[in-house]
């Protein structure tokens, strides 16, 4: 294949959001050739949708704060199921790497001493996000675009070519890994704007995909989440963990039906709104889980005394871990207290002045006034659920990011493991930053140690340009089918049967439908139109990623009869011990997913020396208790 | 008219706007409001009489300062200029005060949109095949803005003075009329207008990097700043107040009219 | 509530196009990329458009609706009368690649040509200390989702193609005025110049601050007065002020 563009490069960074960013600076860095691939423009990445801050305990507002702290409070947050390792490198490396986009232009929030602003967040034990108003995620994308540009000037002064290190392939799709004798030798690509095919070899490919969201009806993720990253992975031979957790953010907007899903940022809640039922009741109380109830205030007034005065009064239980409050909301939508547009109603109007709320929630207040025509400053937002993260994703090694397949890392949401059953605010840009990094490193340090490089097969690349090219001929079978309309159909079954509240019964013919789907979906027809810029045939090769990921979570979640973080069962509703230690692993081994069970590593002594033994008990089983109690 | 749209692989569109709402509207309100300001502006410059009431002690604003041995007694500011007659004396004034409006920032939005259609809208293809903006001669000369902004002050404090001078009454004392109020609040109008230019913004704070090292500069801009945000309607509303005052002068000076006298 | 809206969509690619006629289904609450999104869904599949956020935070979705650059995102059906017929078109100034997608390079291009935040010497990551009032000025302009419909109605480029080589749009002067007014940026003790460079390489002076780039702006940032007359003020105190000059400290 002549015509096919050729470049070669010493890694690939898949996505081009914090983590995608932040491992191609650390690359380049290293004085790695590195390609950023990502299916939108630079700089739109979807990290620019997160809001709150990123959580670091730099303890600029408390000075309490450690990374010590910050750990427990992730731990706790995922239910104790957390590798525990990448939490505790996570809380350590935080605040450097927060302090690091300073150096690159960031301009945070200030504390009158002038550090960086922290805000209090859900779970988060002292104020420890650091933010820019509600667009935090704005600001870290665009520094490290930004950098990444520094970078490019720099070489442009040597080279004279911006592009001699670092390069960036905005509107561009990796369609599928190459391999070459189980290590990555590259990546097979098409440009979006004209349907041409790359041919990228590579030793190393960093997957930063991001998440699987856009396989949920309501959701708020951008049309980005499809799970490329995640299905890359599984084909390539690489495992997935903890699928079965799905986080859904508690509140989304839930009116008008067109924007049902959108964020609303939780530091409204952290800032001082709360959660009140039709009648105007602070239903909240009501739902604090006995795994909680030392850290957590029963009375609205010691609720709001926590905000003037946090060390004489627990906290408002508005502020529980985002799996708690979102279930919490179901509930009382279920029982009939919901607002008329099926969700409760989140107060900040009442709770702070007018001024107030415009600057510190300047985009919520922008939001809603453009999109619902609500005054935030002065009513109530109605707010529900929306699926917003997935825990779940590629296992990789905590140190370097390396997964099982040579040569292959991921960082960010496409990484498993950091956040357990359920991931805090705040938790996912600080994640994206510190193993975004670690996968940069982790790929230099392959490079470095790689003796003959991987080579590319052309099967593989006309094998790959093939399938890419399916749907084109498809159009004429008489089995064609839709993508629009198929995505649908797989957005109503995750939405309706996987979604924030599961049924066995239901999750299987989850399954059943699935497997139906993947049958049609092999027909997925382009109908109209060329390579030219087509979203149709975009799409097809999207879904074709969602469904292999969506039966993931459908598989493990049924596996998992327990509820547990983003993972709620119906029919099985406690939080059960033994399933703490399990952890569910995900493969796809000749065209079919499977699910095996393992047992998680015990967690190092001096770190689970950092709890209370009477916290302790309320997770783990009394037999893995003796030999905690043992070693203690 | 140029045909940009065609060129460079732009999307082909025939229209020159598409816009569907009445945006030639606003410019020609501009048009015509300047317009008429310039016209009446040159017919009362070339009048050289009624700018100055002597029972009332009122003197037009488009006459002050009176600079020249030929104004009228009474009306003279400070030193007066040797000149003939015939020689209107806001000639001497005008180009500073026209100078500061000319080369404001708003009214170069104003004009250049009005007057010279570049661009007559938003998203409206100007009539040009050349553009080249404020970067050349003439218009780089817009810089000098600064320039202007000191003698406004001055001309601003001119005003205020004979604001004060017109509270004198009929008959000695203190007294009011309806052409000490007009004065007065044209003389507030000119004030907020000069100060809330982005010249002043800039020079009392805005060229500051560290605001935090200097407090009272900051306070200043940050004043400044909530002026500014308003200075396109101070722009207008000294503009119009500057002309009713100077036309309620020459009636009453022309013996049109007595002042309404609300005190003395 | 559902209505059948009239849209006229710009198809087409580089080499040709023209406006073509559709009818679609409008529920309450929609905004324009909804109806463009049902569209590709039940008529058009191949309807070129680009979208991520949908939620007015990205700025990817800029086009031109009835003639105005908009966020097709934030841009609410109910402005319309239901009878209307609501056109949408490229953004006029960039190259289009197919339907409402433009080339956008242009921006990148400009965005590489302005130089990055120069670190302060001897300060260590941890280390910065800023106040408030020092950086909102230059958060304001942070707050720029690069949408380009700045750009995109920036009659300097949009009206004259050969300006683009000189002139770098309002979205990167207000950069530069964003790193100028930075209070740690330390470009200026590193021999640089950031006032000087707006006026030279960027083309400030042709910007005859019409302030369509601040009319557009869907983050509402006052662009011409926060960014580009400060800009031109700091000019004018360097080059055409010998007084200023003479006072000018740095580091103030």
């Amino acid at each position: 294949m002549a015509d096919i563009e050729r470049h070669d490069y010493d890694v690939i960074v898949i996505g081009a959001g914090g983590a995608g960013l932040r491992a191609a600076i650390e690359a380049r860095s290293r004085g790695l050739r590195t390609a950023v691939v990502c299916k939108s423009l630079f700089g739109k990445a979807h990290t620019v949708m997160a809001e709150g801050g990123i959580a670091a305990s730099m303890g600029n507002v408390n000075s309490r704060d450690n990374w010590q702290v910050h750990y427990r409070d992730t731990m706790r947050g995922g239910k104790f199921l957390n590798n525990w390792r990448m939490a505790e490198l996570h809380a350590k490396e935080a605040p450097q790497r927060v302090w690091e986009l300073e150096t690159y232009g960031a301009l945070f929030d200030r504390t009158p001493e002038g550090k960086i602003s922290q805000r209090n967040f859900g779970g988060h034990e002292y104020p420890r996000l650091a933010h820019v108003g509600d667009r935090t995620g704005l600001e870290l994308i665009r520094t490290l675009q930004q950098k990444i540009v520094s970078l490019q000037q720099e070489d442009h002064a040597e080279h004279g070519d911006y592009e001699a290190r670092l390069r960036v392939y905005p509107e561009c799709t990796v369609t599928e890994l190459l391999l070459d004798e189980g290590r990555i030798a590259g990546a097979f690509a098409y440009w979006r704007e004209n349907g041409r095919f790359l041919r990228l070899e590579a030793p190393t490919v960093v997957l930063a995909t991001g998440g699987i969201g856009k396989s949920f009806k309501v959701t708020s993720n951008s049309w980005e989440y499809t799970g490329d990253g995640h299905a890359l992975a599984l084909r390539a031979g690489a495992n997935l963990i903890d699928m079965e957790f799905v986080q859904f953010h508690p509140t989304g907007m839930v009116y008008p039906p067109s924007v049902k899903g959108i964020l609303v940022t939780e530091s409204v809640r952290g800032d001082g709104g709360v959660l009140r039922d039709a009648e105007g009741r602070r239903f909240m109380f009501d739902y604090v889980p006995e795994v909680f109830k030392g850290s957590y205030a029963d009375s609205e007034q010691e609720a709001d005394g926590w905000y003037s005065d946090p060390d004489n009064n627990r906290r408002p239980p508005e502020l529980l871990p985002r799996d708690e409050v979102a279930r919490a909301i179901n509930s009382e939508v279920k029982e009939g207290r919901g607002s008329p547009h099926g969700g409760v109603y989140l107060d900040v109007a009442s709770r702070l002045p007018a001024e107030e709320i415009a600057r510190r929630l300047p985009s919520m207040h922008h939001q809603f006034k453009e999109l619902a025509d609500v005054d935030i400053t002065a009513e109530s937002m109605e707010v529900g659920p929306t699926c917003h993260y997935v825990m779940g994703g590629v296992e990789v090694d905590p140190d370097t990011a390396a997964s099982g397949v040579a040569g292959l890392f991921a960082a960010g949401e496409a990484a498993g493991g950091m956040h357990g059953s359920n991931r805090l605010g705040g938790n996912s840009l600080g994640d994206l930053l510190v193993f975004g990094k670690r996968a940069g490193a982790g790929a230099a340090e392959y490079v470095a140690g790689l003796g003959a490089r991987p080579e590319v097969s052309q099967a593989d690349v006309e094998a790959a340009e093939q399938r890419a090219l399916r749907p084109f001929e498809e159009s004429g079978s008489a089995a064609a089918q839709h993508p629009y309309a198929l995505h649908g159909e797989l957005q109503q079954v995750m939405n309706e049967l996987v979604g924030i509240i599961r049924r066995g019964e239901e999750m299987s013919s989850a399954l059943d439908e699935l497997a139906e789907l993947k049958d049609r979906a092999g027909h997925m027809a382009v109908f109209e139109g060329n390579r030219q810029f087509n979203p149709a045939w975009h799409l097809t090769l999207d879904v074709a990623n969602m469904l292999l990921v969506s039966e993931c979570v459908a598989r493990a979640a049924l596996r998992r009869t327990e509820s547990r973080g983003g993972h709620t069962r119906d029919d099985h509703p406690g939080m059960d011990a033994t399933w703490r230690r399990r952890q569910l692993v995900c493969e796809h081994r000749d065209g079919a997913v499977t699910v095996t069970e393992r047992t998680h590593p015990p967690m190092r002594r001096d770190l689970l020396e950092l709890f209370d033994i009477t916290e302790l008990r309320k997770y783990f089983t009394a037999d893995e208790l003796g030999e905690v109690t043992a070693e203690l | 008219m140029s045909a940009p749209t065609t060129r460079a692989g732009r999307a082909r569109t025939s229209a020159r706007t598409l816009r569907t709402d009445r945006w030639w509207l606003p410019p020609l309100v501009t048009f015509v409001g300047l317009s008429l300001f310039v016209i009446y502006g040159l017919v009362r410059t070339f009048m050289n009489q009624w700018y100055w009431a002597p029972e009332y002690h009122y003197l037009a604003p488009f006459y002050s300062p009176c600079l020249s041995t030929s104004c009228v007694p009474g009306a003279s500011h400070l030193f007066d200029v040797p000149l003939p007659g015939w020689f209107p004396p806001p000639i001497i004034v005008l180009p500073f005060v026209l100078g500061f409006r000319l080369t404001c920032y708003y009214y170069r939005k104003a004009y250049y949109r009005s007057f010279w259609a570049s661009p007559p809208a938003c998203a409206v293809t100007e009539p040009h095949s050349r553009y080249t903006g404020e970067s050349r001669f003439p218009l780089i000369l817009q810089n000098a803005h600064r320039y202007f902004f000191y003698p406004a002050l001055l001309v601003a404090a001119v005003l205020t003075y004979d604001t004060v001078i017109a509270f004198h009454g009929v008959g000695g004392g203190v007294g009011v009329g309806l052409g000490t109020v007009l004065m007065l609040i044209n003389a507030v109008l000119l004030w907020a207008y000069t100060l809330s230019c982005h010249s002043c913004r800039h020079l009392v704070g805005g060229r500051i990097n560290h605001f935090s090292r200097h407090p009272v500069r900051y306070w200043m801009w940050t004043q400044v700043t909530k002026l500014n945000g308003r200075h396109m309607m101070l722009a207008w509303a000294s503009l119009i107040s500057v002309a009713v005052v100077d036309l309620y002068v020459m009636l009453v000076a022309g013996g049109v009219f007595p002042d309404l006298r609300l005190i003395n | 509530m559902a209505y059948q809206a009239h849209l006229q969509v710009w198809r087409g690619d580089a080499d040709s196009g023209e406006l073509r006629d559709y009818t679609v289904e409008a529920n309450e609450g929609e905004v324009v990329l909804d109806l463009l999104h049902r569209l590709q869904a039940t008529q058009c599949p191949d309807l070129a458009v680009r979208w991520n956020c949908k939620a007015g935070k990205c700025g990817s979705c800029s086009a031109e609706v009835n003639g105005r650059p908009r966020l097709t995102c934030m841009t609410r059906m109910s402005v319309f009368a239901e009878g209307e017929t609501i056109t949408v078109t490229p953004m006029r100034t960039f190259p289009v690649i197919k339907d409402l997608v433009c080339d956008v390079s242009y921006n990148y291009v400009k965005a590489r040509e302005v130089p990055s935040f120069t670190p302060p010497e001897g300060l260590e990551p941890g280390e910065y200390r800023m106040q408030q009032v020092d950086v909102q000025r230059s958060q304001e302009f942070r707050k720029c989702i690069e949408c380009f419909l700045c750009q995109d109605t920036c009659h300097v480029i949009r009206d004259h193609e050969e300006n683009k080589e000189s002139f770098s749009g309002p979205r990167f002067l207000m950069r530069v005025a964003e790193l100028e007014m930075h209070p740690l940026d330390s470009y200026e003790e590193a021999g640089g110049n950031r006032a000087e460079e707006a006026r030279g390489e960027h083309g400030l002076g042709m910007c005859n601050i019409t302030k369509c780039c601040t009319d557009v702006c869907p983050e509402h940032i006052q662009i011409t007065d926060n960014s580009l007359i400060p800009l031109k003020e700091r000019v004018a105190d360097q080059r055409y002020d010998p007084i200023t000059r003479f006072f000018r400290r740095k580091k103030d």
